[in-house]
This record gives C-alpha cells, structure tokens and sequence, in this order.
C-alpha cells in the first residue's frame, strides 16, 4: 500500500513517499516559478529512494493552494454565465449579488433569472421556463461564454429543472462546461449559488492545472491513480477535481493536522503549524481539525464549506525582526529567506537567525549571528514565546494544559515549554506534516436533503445509505468507512415529518489489486 | 422624534437582532443584504420614537412567517413586505403613518425596514416581543387582549390572502399558519393594525435602538480583540448560565414546530456538569444536569464562545464551543398576564416562573 503525498505550497513543495504507516523518503523543494518541475523533481526524489523492483505506488494524493489563490488573488478566472432558476422568488437578491466588487467584476458575468425551481415538498414553485432558458443559452453563446452555473430553486431535493436546464443549453451550446448547484452544495440557495459559480469560474484552471499534474506524474515515471485534497482532510480523484474545483479549496494547514494526527498517533490535540510567513494554530479532535463555528468565507465569499477552525499569526521562519523596536513582524521575507536572511549571507535579522544563534537549529552559516547580543536573542525568543502562547490560549476551550504538537518548517520556534501546554511534541518528518497528511487522506461521502413521509431513524438511516454510496463512488473502500457527522433538522411548520438529514461519512481509500487495473485496462 | 437610520447601523441591528432572537427568528443575513441593497439605491428609512406617534395614527406590524429553511432558500424580498401592507391599507382603507415589527429577534427585526425603505414609510423604534417567539399570542399586543384581526399574508406568485377575523389570537395563529404552509411555508404578513395609542401603551418600546447599541457593543468587541460575550453581558445587565461544547442535537417537529433540546457539554469552570436548553423555535428552558435553571421569558442567549455571534435552533451543531447566557425580559412579558402567555407553561412545562434576575 504506497502512497506519494505531495504539497505545492506557496513556499515550498514538499513529498512524502509511505508504504502503510511507514515513512520510506521525504524531501523539501523550495517552489519554482514552473510549479510543475518542483513536483516532477519532488517525486523524482521519493521515487528514487526506493529499491529497483519494489513494488510500484498505489496513489498520489496532491494538496494544492491553486484554486483558492485564484479566488483570493481575482486572477486566471474564467468570464461566468449565472442561471437561476427561481422566479419568481429571490428577485431582489441576484446572483453574486454579496460578491466583492474586485471578484464580481473579474468573472465578468452574465447572469439570467428565469422562472422554475421547486418547493420544500416537491410541488414545482411556477412550470419551468424552457423558452427563457433557451434565450438565455443564446445570449451565453453569441457573448462567447462557455462556463455556466445553474441553480434551481431547491435543487438538492429535486434536481429536475437543473437537469433539464443544462439539456436546454448543451442543446444551444454543446461544449459548455456546466456545474449545477445541486452536485455541490446544500440547501441555502445564496450561498449554493456562490459555490456553483465559483466553480464555473475556476473550470479552465482546474482541467490545466490536472492536466500538468498528469503530465508531471507521467515524466516522474508514475502510473498509478491520483487524488486531490480537501478542505477536511479529504481527498477526491482528480478528474472529479477537474470538474469541481471548489471541492479542492486546499487546505495546507488542513494536511499539517491530519500529519501531526498521524505522526504522533493523537487524535485530541492542538497543532500548530509554522510556516515561512505564518503559522496557523489549530484542534485535532477525533483526529481530525475542528471546524469553525461560523459561516466560511473564500476569497470574500460566503460559503457553507466545511473549513478547520484555524488561528492564523504572523509568525513563521522568515519573520523580520526589527533589532531597534525588537518587534517581531508582521512582515516576513517569505521565500526570500536564502538571500535575505542573516545565516544565509543577507542583511535582514529573521526569526530563523535568532533560533540559529541560540542553537535551536543548523540552518545557513552560523557564523554570520555570532555577532547577536546574547541578552537580544533570549529576548527575542522570549517575545516569539508569548506569541505562541496567546496562540495556544486563544484557541484552547479548556484551561488545563493541552499536548501541543509542532510541525512545519518553522517548527524549531516553538519552544519546548509552553504556558497552557502540557506537553510540546516533535516528531520526526515535522518538516513534511503537510505531504504526510496528503499522503493519508481519506474520501468521504455526504448527503444534505429532506426527506419526508418516514421516521426519524428511517431517513437518517436512508440518509447514511446514500452517504455511504457516494464515498463508495468516490473511491473509499466499503468496510472501511465510517459515519463521522451526522444531524437532522426537523423543519419547523412543514407537514409529513420533514425533516432535512445530513451526514458525511469517511472511509480509507480503496487500492485496486493489479489484477481489477489490469480488468480496468489501467496497466499498461 | 424622528431621525435618519444610517447605513452604518444596519450590520449592528442585525448582530443585535440575533442575540436578542434567542435562537429563533431567523439568521438576518439575507434581509441584511436586501437593506444594503436598497440603501445602495439610494432608499433611506426613518426611525420615529413611539412617543412621536399620534394616539390616532395606523401602525403596521410586518413580520416573516415560516420555516427558517424555506426562507434560506426563497430569499427574502421585500417587495412582498411591501405588498402584504398595501393590501393591508386597501382592506381597511386606512394609510399607515408608520410601520413596526412583532418581533426584534432575529430576521424579523428587519423586515419593517424592508417595507419602509419601499414604502419611504417610517419605522417605529418598538416591537411586540423585546425577543422573538413563535406564535401570534405571544406579543405584548396579544397579552394587552387587543384585537387579533384583519392579517393578509402574500407569496411570491401573487397569491394574496385576507384574514377578516378570527375568534382569538391563538385562531389567528392556527388560521395562518394554514395558509402559510400552503403557500410553501414562507409568506411576507400584515398582522392587524395598530394605533398609535396601542403602541404607545402595550408596544415594547425602544427596542431598534437597544438592538444597534448591542450589536455595536458586540462588533467594537471583536475589533479590539476583547471578549464579546462580556460586552453583551456588560451592555444588557445579563449573567453567564454555562460554558461548553455543543455535545448532542436533538430535534423534531411536533405540532407545527422545532422543537427539542440541544445538550451542551461543560468545560472550564463548567467540566463535569451538562446542560440541556429545550426550545420551541426560541430557546425556551435550561436545565442543569436536570434542574432547571433559567427559563421563558427570561431570554436565554447561546453565543459563540470566541465572537460572541448568536447561534440559532436551526443552526446549532455538535462541536461548537458555546456560552450561554441569560438576558433580562421586558417587564410586559414578566406580569402575571404576560406569564399566562409567554410563562413556562405556555411552552408546556409545568413549572413556575423563577428569573434568573429574581433577587
């Protein structure tokens, strides 16, 4: 069972290489401009480490921040088509209408608002409007627009007229690329609309950058399966990813905990991930990361996603330090650090020169700090200390001291005693937590509808059913999965007991045996 | 007596509205954007203090009315609002001088402004509640014994329904409910009309304000990065019940409504100790491992832990890390007629009413 888990950062591009639990070969890769030779030449170097004819890899699982920093950075979107089904309902509301104006204007949409939709029980809310669909499709065409999102009033309880909609448009414009509301999200028609159309707008970038990964896997020699991770700790197959891009809203930290998870065996802890710019401080809890509590917003929109509860702080390993003021950041030198920083030759005081010159770690030249007044660097690093500490305590929902486990590559600036810590945990491979989390990704399956017309225990059991077959469809291995969340929410003056049911289950990821590939034509 | 309602007061109304909402009335968020929105286009309201009211003036009192869900889906649009109080004044041939809301909880708390901002129709600083509560026999009006009727109700397909009268206010509850769910579960409503008079005497007064002021409170304590939850407790004179995990969620709909109770598991202080907050719509009795510690029309409050953000009987989880608090009720709810409406035993449980406050 090998797995290669890799993580495209913004600084680094790190890869694991694991055969079940075991950590057969790591490696960090400063990211290049051409983010794909850092992970061809990444997994060139795990691949590498391993004896000539041992058994080949079973899967690749990438985490990857492109899609989020498209939606942040408003670049490399594709112009948007909006068709909502729902008149006459929501008038007053149109679609984007809670976007940023920067992002709004960067997708360039044309949005339609047709007559259609369901209710709550099934009952259509007015007949569809087929010829205002058709209209609309014309409009997309003639603009030269080819990637749609379509949301139906209720959708993820009726799916009907979304269905019917893209028939409509395929029918005007056959290579669209059309995402429905219903495929991704849950009931909340806003922010359900916002996810449909994000995705829309990130279809061109999703197929590129899976292709350029398939093409990295290819040069590095690999054939096997490839994944992509999600916010929870999740994964996907890449050509789901492709087509829903939203569901890979990366999650670097995300894979930090679920590595931290792994590496130490705990599932009830608090983790803090130190990175070159920042650390984010977050909860393991049944080894996975908290959620947070409120609504999540992605580059400024509203979403129902599923997101870690994180504490972000302007702490990481290239943090400049003001000798005169001896404030510790915000700023940091980022990727720069091998230029910039003291040890390395450069002429700006880092947090990583402080940690080198109080012989926390080997890094750079450490002849280059041995200027650095003692006194400064125990009061510098007594400064970064109580920035972890009110870290720590501000995520804390106890008081008593919580095992704090460290990973990234900052790592050696988490002191070994902490105020509110227990205990503070290395590991070995702290380095790479992110690409071990990759690595030992699960796949999950969720289900978010009403049901009506049975008992309570029934639909949740129906409920589970379902969710268990779209993990299954995802690719989890059937005796493996497990429920992981599950809530109904009666609604409140409906008849028949309705009730709306969620749950989300995960499983580990099922390997074919090489004679199911070579059934399934994927060996060569 | 009358003053402009700034833009800038909007996201305060509805942090307040939804602390005070007492886990009912529906997340503000969409009706939030709708006022947003109108003001972008250039619509203003008008606040007017109650006391500003002529005794002889018609009041409308608007409100949403349906299962928060459907609202997530069909949006809010305050034309429909609008609507149900122009039909309201062509039954009854009277023009509103001003317009208010039944409940300062929740969504709601916005919905007159909504039909204002359309109607360029003044919004009373006063609701019905001082919270939010589920049903039409629950406001100050009802408890005042004022007339229930007429109410028109409308949708968003031009369907558009008088009541002309009902027996009592608990009929009024039941008739349009009726129609409510026929409808899709989600209608803009016109409750009866009220004088001025009537405000002035049985309205729960000042409330608008006290929303924005608290909402203020709570947002100036994020920004400063002190705690939230003290700055609600600090602005309305309200004592920490318990502190938590969300541990279990247990709902289910019987007569027409939400009801259950949501378990809360201590940390801190509170480890070792659970708390069951049973609601109907509303938050409505805290048990502490089985004794009852704060109830209707004492509002319960739960808040989360870190923003001091209300969570809401429909969108409360497991996991999420809570404070619940318990703020003092108007005094209308608190008398011994208000009791009779809005005590414990109007939500079933045969208990008498002990506030938290009591000294």
């Amino acid at each position: 069972m090998k797995r290669i888990g890799i993580d495209v950062g913004g600084t680094n591009t790190d890869a694991v290489l694991i055969d079940g639990e075991k950590v057969l070969s790591a490696i960090k890769f400063p990211t290049t401009s051409d983010v794909m030779q850092g992970v061809v030449n990444a997994i060139g170097h795990v691949v590498s480490s391993q004896a000539p004819g041992s058994a080949p890899v079973d899967a690749v699982m990438i985490g990857t921040t492109h899609f989020t920093n498209a939606v942040v950075e408003r670049a490399r979107l594709d112009r948007v088509a909006a068709i909502r089904i729902a008149m006459p309902a929501g008038a007053s509301l149109p679609p984007m209408v809670d976007w940023p104006d920067e992002l709004r204007d960067a997708v360039d949409p044309l949005s339609f608002m047709v007559h259609g939709g369901h209710e709550y029980d099934g009952r259509p809310l007015v007949p569809l409007a087929k010829d205002e669909i058709r209209d609309a499709a014309m409009k997309i065409r003639d603009a030269g627009v080819d990637s749609i999102g379509i949301t139906a009033l209720f959708s993820p309880l009726t799916a009907e007229c979304e269905l019917e909609a893209a028939e409509i448009v395929r029918s005007v414009i056959p290579n669209a690329r059309i995402t429905l509301s219903h495929t991704l999200g849950r009931i909340g028609l806003l922010e359900r609309e916002n996810v449909t159309l994000l995705n829309a707008a990130l279809q061109g970038l999703g197929r590129k950058t899976i292709d350029a990964f398939k093409d990295a896997l290819k040069q590095a020699g690999i054939d096997a399966p490839f994944y992509l991770t999600q916010n929870d700790g999740t994964v996907v197959l890449a050509d789901v990813a492709a087509a829903n891009p939203v569901y890979s809203f990366a999650s670097g930290p995300t894979n930090s905990m679920r590595g931290a998870a792994f590496l130490t065996g705990l599932k009830e802890a608090m983790v803090i991930d130190v990175g070159g710019t920042t650390s984010d401080v977050g909860c393991l809890v049944g080894g996975f990361p908290r959620e947070a509590n409120n609504v999540v917003e992605v580059g400024g929109v509203r979403t129902l996603f599923r997101m870690p509860d994180l504490l972000p702080m302007a702490l990481g390993g290239g943090t400049i330090i003001d000798p005169e003021t001896r404030k510790i950041g915000p700023r940091s030198v980022g990727y720069r650090i091998t230029e910039k920083a003291l040890v390395f030759g450069g002429d700006t005081l880092t947090t990583t020169d402080v940690a080198v010159a109080a012989g926390l770690v080997e890094i750079g030249d450490r002849d280059r700090v041995k200027h650095l007044d003692k006194a400064l660097v125990a009061d510098l690093l007594k400064r970064v200390e109580a920035m972890v500490e009110d870290g720590v305590d501000r995520m804390k929902t106890s008081a008593e001291g919580v095992q704090l486990i460290a990973v990234g590559g900052g790592a050696f600036l988490i002191p070994e005693k902490l105020k509110g810590a227990s205990e503070v945990l290395r590991v070995e491979h702290a380095g790479v937590a992110n690409a071990l989390g990759a690595a030992m990704a699960q796949v999950s399956g969720e289900v978010d509808q009403v049901f009506s017309g049975m008992s309570r225990e029934k639909a949740i059991a129906e409920a589970e059913r379902i969710a268990r077959a779209r993990a299954v469809e995802a690719g989890a291995s059937p005796d493996t999965i497990v429920t992981l969340d599950t809530e109904d929410i009666p609604i409140a003056y409906l008849p028949g007991d309705a009730r709306r049911v969620r749950v989300r289950v995960v499983g580990d990821i099922a390997f074919m045996k090489d004679e199911q590939k070579r059934a399934a034509g994927a060996l060569h | 007596m009358i003053r402009d309602f700034e833009a800038g007061e909007i996201d305060p109304l509805a942090v307040g509205a939804w602390i005070l909402g007492t886990g009912g009335g529906g997340s503000p968020y969409l009706a939030q954007l709708n006022l947003k929105k109108l003001y972008k286009d250039g619509k203003r309201v008008k606040l007017i203090d109650p006391q500003a009211l002529d005794d002889g003036d018609a009041v409308a009192v608007v409100s949403k009315m349906g299962a928060p869900l459907v609202g997530q889906e069909r949006l809010v649009d305050p034309a429909h609002l609008a609507r149900a109080m122009q039909l309201m004044e062509e039954y009854t041939g009277r023009k509103f001088r001003a317009v208010m809301s039944v409940e300062i909880g929740g969504g709601n708390a916005l919905s007159p402004f909504l039909a204002g901002a359309m109607l360029d129709i003044p919004v009373v600083d006063a609701d019905a509640m001082g919270r939010a509560y589920p049903e039409a026999q629950m406001t100050s009006f009802a408890i005042g014994d004022l007339p229930m009727y007429p109410l028109t109700l409308v949708d968003c397909r031009d369907n558009e329904a008088i009541v002309a009268k009902a027996a009592s206010w608990k009929w009024m509850e039941r008739i349009s409910r009726k129609i409510c769910t026929e409808v899709g579960s989600t209608a803009a409503t016109c409750k009866a009309p009220r004088t001025g008079r009537e405000v002035k005497d049985w309205g729960v007064l000042y409330t608008v304000t006290k929303a924005v002021s608290l909402g203020r409170a709570v947002l100036e304590a994020r920004a400063a990065h002190t705690d939230p939850v003290e700055a609600v407790l600090a602005h309305e004179g309200g004592k920490v019940l318990f502190k938590g995990k969300i541990a279990d969620v247990d709902r289910t709909t019987t007569g027409g409504f939400l009801r259950g109770s949501a378990m809360i598991e201590g940390l801190d202080d509170d480890r070792g100790s659970k708390v069951e907050l049973a609601f109907q719509n509303e938050w409505a009795v805290a048990f502490r491992d089985g004794q009852p510690i704060a109830m209707t029309p004492d509002l319960i409050c739960l808040l989360d832990t870190v923003s001091g953000e209300a969570i809401g009987t429909e969108t409360v989880r497991y996991g999420q890390r809570v404070t619940v608090v318990a703020l003092p009720a108007p005094e209308v709810l608190t008398s011994a007629k208000g009791l009779e409406h809005v005590g414990p035993r109007a939500f079933g449980y045969d208990l008498d009413f002990k506030s938290v406050f009591a000294a």
